[in-house]
């Protein structure tokens, strides 16, 4: 509990289990999933690469991860839209040449 | 009246998967439970030495398998329990020389005449594992707050939820200790179960009474021998608190507690 002793003598929590919990929950997502942090970047690449083809998006704000619910797996992608002035820009589809 | 079937795995070798057999299926007498457990270690059996029967095997799972004995005549009787029986692992032989089949007809033979049948795997993810699941109601796994444990559990859990029936499991966290919890250098019970999303059924301390007691054969031995004994009453059904492991904490929190805190 937050009394003045507690606090007094609760040592700052900075150890290795926080580090052994992190590695553990990442390498875990490459067992379960069979999916390599390099795996998930090539992957990334490709999305970010088929969907600049169609509108124009601004490459650092998109997140494409790996999610935990529970025991199941997600690839979750937010990937924010331009507005206004960004979508005035001409477009380079990749497809002109086609 | 029809037993439980209870599998002990654990995927990673060493992590108390024998010790956790032994003194649930004690405890589990305790409780005036009629209680078998098998050893299906084969090659590399010890169930035996920790439940402190070792001098009195006759016959083995191998043995019952190909016939040349009865199941009965496998069961070695535990001298302080009265209703619990031991079924060694062969010493001789390996892995193959039982069949998941096989297993199955022999939880089906013991079925009718206990209560609880504990089933002690081999570490692995092979065959030895797959005789000890094949014929469970329901799967404890084992681990320990370790990085490489709690990684060789999941792989477990993962193949058991792959599996065609859809065992339940709960987990067994051992070996914990509370001091290094507390100075944040050991994976908490919280962190365990988060990572491996499976419902806990206990926590047991490290203790060394836990190995002074597999040195003579005794079980239940100690707080750990408490934390079993609290596992095996959820087994059994009953509502149990899980252990407070800061009880007997280090010098700072009881300071800390006469103090006030």
């Amino acid at each position: 509990m937050g009394t003045f002793w507690s606090r007094m003598f609760k040592r700052r929590v900075i150890g290795s289990s926080s580090a052994a919990k992190e590695r553990l929950q990442l390498v875990l997502v490459t067992d379960r999933t069979d999916v390599s942090p390099e795996k998930l970047q090539a992957m990334k690449d490709e999305i970010i690469a088929v969907i600049a083809k169609y509108v124009s998006v601004d490459k650092a704000r998109i997140e494409i991860n790996i999610e935990q619910r529970q025991r199941d797996h997600w690839l979750v992608a937010d990937i924010p839209l331009p507005k206004g002035a960004d979508r005035e820009r001409p477009l380079s589809t990749g497809l002109e040449d086609a | 009246m029809t037993a439980r079937v209870i599998t002990i795995t654990s995927g990673k070798g060493g992590v108390g998967k024998t010790t956790t057999t032994a003194n649930l299926s004690a405890a589990l007498a305790e409780l005036n439970k009629r209680v078998v457990t098998i050893d299906t270690d084969i090659g590399l059996r010890n169930l035996d030495l920790v439940m402190g029967i070792e001098k009195r095997i006759v016959c083995d799972l191998v043995d019952v398998v190909e016939k040349r004995s009865t199941l009965r005549q496998a069961m070695v009787k535990h001298k302080k329990y009265s209703d619990l029986y031991v079924i060694p692992a062969a010493q001789t032989r390996d892995k193959t020389a039982v069949s998941p089949a096989q297993m199955i007809e022999i939880v089906k033979e013991l079925r009718a005449d206990f209560d609880f049948i504990l089933i002690d795997s081999p570490a692995g993810i092979e065959r030895g594992f797959r005789n000890a699941v094949a014929g469970a109601d329901e799967v404890l796994i084992v681990t320990n707050p370790e990085v490489s444990a709690v990684r060789d559990a999941d792989r477990i859990i993962g193949l058991l939820e792959a599996g065609e029936r859809k065992l339940p499991m709960r987990l067994v966290i051992n070996r914990v200790k509370p001091d290094m919890v507390r100075r944040g250098e050991m994976l908490s019970i919280n962190d365990v179960v988060d990572i491996l999303s499976i419902k806990p059924i206990g926590v047991v301390p490290d203790d060394e009474g836990v190995l002074i007691g597999s040195n003579r054969g005794e079980l239940l031995v100690g707080r750990a021998g408490e934390a079993f004994r609290n596992i095996a009453r959820r087994l059994n059904g009953e509502d149990v608190p899980m252990m407070n492991l800061d009880s007997n904490g280090g010098l700072l929190s009881r300071l800390a507690r006469l103090f006030g805190g």
